[in-house]
């Protein structure tokens, strides 16, 4: 195979001109009140909610490889699954403190990247393609034949995770489990954003849009690659767990090539490459498919198909680039 | 250990021969556009739903509902070439990605809602059932027939592209398209008739695979990742390649299945993970 062309994301840039200061956009603020104030205005859809918080999360996993790093990735679905996995084996085998359940599910996803990614990074974005779907289905075949670990196709169930922080009881509808997974979406959000606008930020962003360079003026392209591969795959860690700890329960689709592939859809859908585009993406996808697919499933798919030849003829950098281009259309239109 | 070790391998043949039928439209379209089409499945299932189709309510005979699939998937593969796909050329991988993606699910729910979620039966003909003796191994009758058919397809191509002048404008434009483009060679006229092609060779193999691998709805992601394998193995672009690829993919899927049961699909993938790592470049370097 010869070498593809570099991946690109040339319409889907985050705004390289802002200053890499951090200081926060009245309407990053807004988003996360809005999402605070979900817990008050639907107090019966938190269960949904904190599904979508948590696949927001994965999201963003994706979004730093993806949208900063230009590795597209059809595999994402293996560190999640490796999280979830670790923290429902844990709370099945006693272990069923919430947060340390989480740290070590995200070493385990972390371990799971790091292993991979030597494999994961090399080559064009084919072999990375192939290689990042190969390593998935794998660690599905291996699930599903270990099943007197995981439960194989029954999927795991039979854990009881601890009261978090020993106080807050799990309940049936959800509170904790959103206010658990809205906490650890913004603690993780918070390194991510200041890691894109450090300097590691920036050099993965040059490694995407000029690969051959990058090299040149002295960047280690792939330990770069490396790390944040590795990061990803922690944060994706991170949100397996949370699936298993709120669910209770861990089924084999958690490493399905369907999960890895609608994350990506997420993503491209939300725009990516700007931290936010995941997290929209996924409330928006999540939100679709739990009204369409109610009615069908089979149409939602095809729903879904059509959206997505429509988001790359029309829309390419998803629902924050559509936004954030009509914005500076109309500023430059003020401006005269 | 290796009981029955000749029929394993000449099933694991077939099998290759029918991945190959299947896969060598693919590895043209990468090769000559570098266009990474995970849709390509969708193609080779038209193809089944055709003969099906041909067969079972229309009453036309096997061999002739062939031809028809082959016809149905090229006519598609060319409208489809025309209307959509050749935009998409100087995109991103990742547009290509999901454009394709999209295309795939769309087919899904599409092949759903006609015909249903179930498994498509097929009636082969008589003169295909049953199994013949050769060399002290019972060999079935339409493997066999899958063999020879793929075989002479395979030394049809051949011919077709190391013999004619068409041939020769198909690897003028897989090893520099601008420099053919330069002298005179239309490259986007002949990569529309390689893509028609090439679904149309999807669709005959999804006609014949029937028998082999089954045929719902869901085919086009389930052997999405075999189709795959075969094309970044086997070099895009490249017949020989595309070929041993896919026998060699056969022939472990198969024997792994049968002496290796308890591992299942993991062999394949354990085998494309350490082939990718082995030739990054796909296999075509090393053998030629």
């Amino acid at each position: 195979m010869s070498a593809l062309e570099p991946a690109r994301l040339p319409d889907a840039r985050p705004p390289d001109g802002r200053p890499p200061d951090g200081r926060w956009h009245p309407a990053e603020m807004v988003f996360w009140l809005a999402l605070v104030a979900v817990i008050f205005v639907f107090p019966g859809r938190l269960v949904l909610g904190s599904q979508v918080l948590i696949t927001g999360l994965f999201a963003l996993s994706l979004d730093l490889i993806l949208g900063y790093a230009g590795i597209v990735s059809l595999g994402h679905a293996a560190m999640f699954g490796a999280g979830a996995y670790t923290a429902g084996l844990l709370a099945r085998h006693g272990w069923g403190e919430p947060l340390s359940g989480l740290l070590v599910a995200a070493a385990v996803g972390a371990a799971v990247a790091w292993a991979t990614s030597f494999i994961a990074v090399r080559g064009g974005d084919l072999t990375r393609l192939m290689v990042t779907l190969g390593i998935g289905l794998m660690l599905y075949e291996a699930a599903n034949q270990a099943a007197s670990i995981t439960g194989g196709v029954d999927g795991l169930s039979d854990m009881t995770v601890r009261d978090l922080l020993g106080v807050f009881h799990f309940d049936l509808g959800g509170r904790t489990a959103y206010v658990y997974s809205l906490v650890v979406l913004f603690a993780v959000f918070l390194v991510c954003r200041r890691l894109v606008r450090s300097p590691f930020g920036l050099s993965l962003r040059g490694i995407r849009d000029g690969p051959r360079r990058m090299p040149a003026i002295g960047s280690p392209v792939r330990r770069r690659l490396i790390a944040v591969y590795t990061l990803a795959g922690a944060i994706a860690g991170i949100a397996g767990a949370l699936l298993a700890q709120t669910t209770q329960f861990v089924g084999l689709e958690v490493l399905g090539f369907s999960r890895s592939a609608d994350l990506l859809i997420m993503v491209v859908l939300g725009g990516p490459g700007w931290l936010y585009g995941g997290l929209i993406g996924a409330a928006v996808f999540m939100i679709a498919q739990n009204q369409l697919s109610s009615v069908n499933p089979v149409y939602w798919q095809f729903w879904l198909g059509l959206l997505l030849v429509a988001i790359v003829f029309a829309a390419r950098g998803g629902v924050v680039g559509a936004v954030a281009s009509a914005r500076e259309r109309l500023l430059a239109r003020l401006a005269r | 250990m290796f009981t029955n070790a000749p029929g394993v391998l000449f099933d694991g043949i077939a099998y290759g021969s029918l991945l190959f039928l299947m896969s060598i439209g693919l590895s043209v379209t990468m090769g000559l556009m570098r266009f990474i089409n995970l849709a390509h499945g969708a193609f080779a299932m038209l193809g089944g739903y055709v003969s099906v189709v041909a067969v079972t309510r229309l009453g036309v005979p096997f061999l002739l509902a062939l031809p028809i699939a082959f016809a149905a998937a090229a006519a598609a593969g060319a409208v489809l070439e025309r209307t959509l796909y050749r935009r998409l050329y100087r995109r991103s991988p990742l547009d290509q990605v999901l454009f394709s993606l999209g295309l795939t699910l769309m087919s899904v729910a599409a092949a759903t809602y006609v015909w249903g979620p179930g498994q498509q039966p097929v009636h082969l003909p008589r003169f295909l059932l049953g199994q013949v003796r050769f060399l002290g191994v019972d060999l079935g009758v339409y493997r066999l027939f899958l063999v020879v058919l793929v075989a002479a397809i395979t030394v049809a191509l051949v011919a077709l592209v190391r013999g004619t002048r068409f041939g020769a404008r198909i690897r003028a434009s897989v090893d520099d398209p601008q420099a053919s483009a330069g002298l005179g060679i239309n490259v986007t006229r002949v990569f529309s008739v390689t893509f028609t092609l090439g679904s149309g060779l999807a669709g005959l193999g999804g006609a014949l695979s029937i028998d082999v691998l089954g045929l719902d709805p869901t085919f086009p992601l389930k052997y999405l990742v075999y189709f795959l394998l075969v094309v970044v193995v086997g070099g895009a672009g490249s017949i020989a390649g595309t070929l041993a690829a896919s026998l060699l993919l056969g022939v472990f899927d198969v024997s792994g299945k049968y002496y290796v049961p308890a591992v299942g699909a993991f062999v394949i993938y354990a085998l494309m993970v350490v082939l990718l790592l082995l030739f990054p470049g796909g296999l075509r370097r090393s053998v030629r």
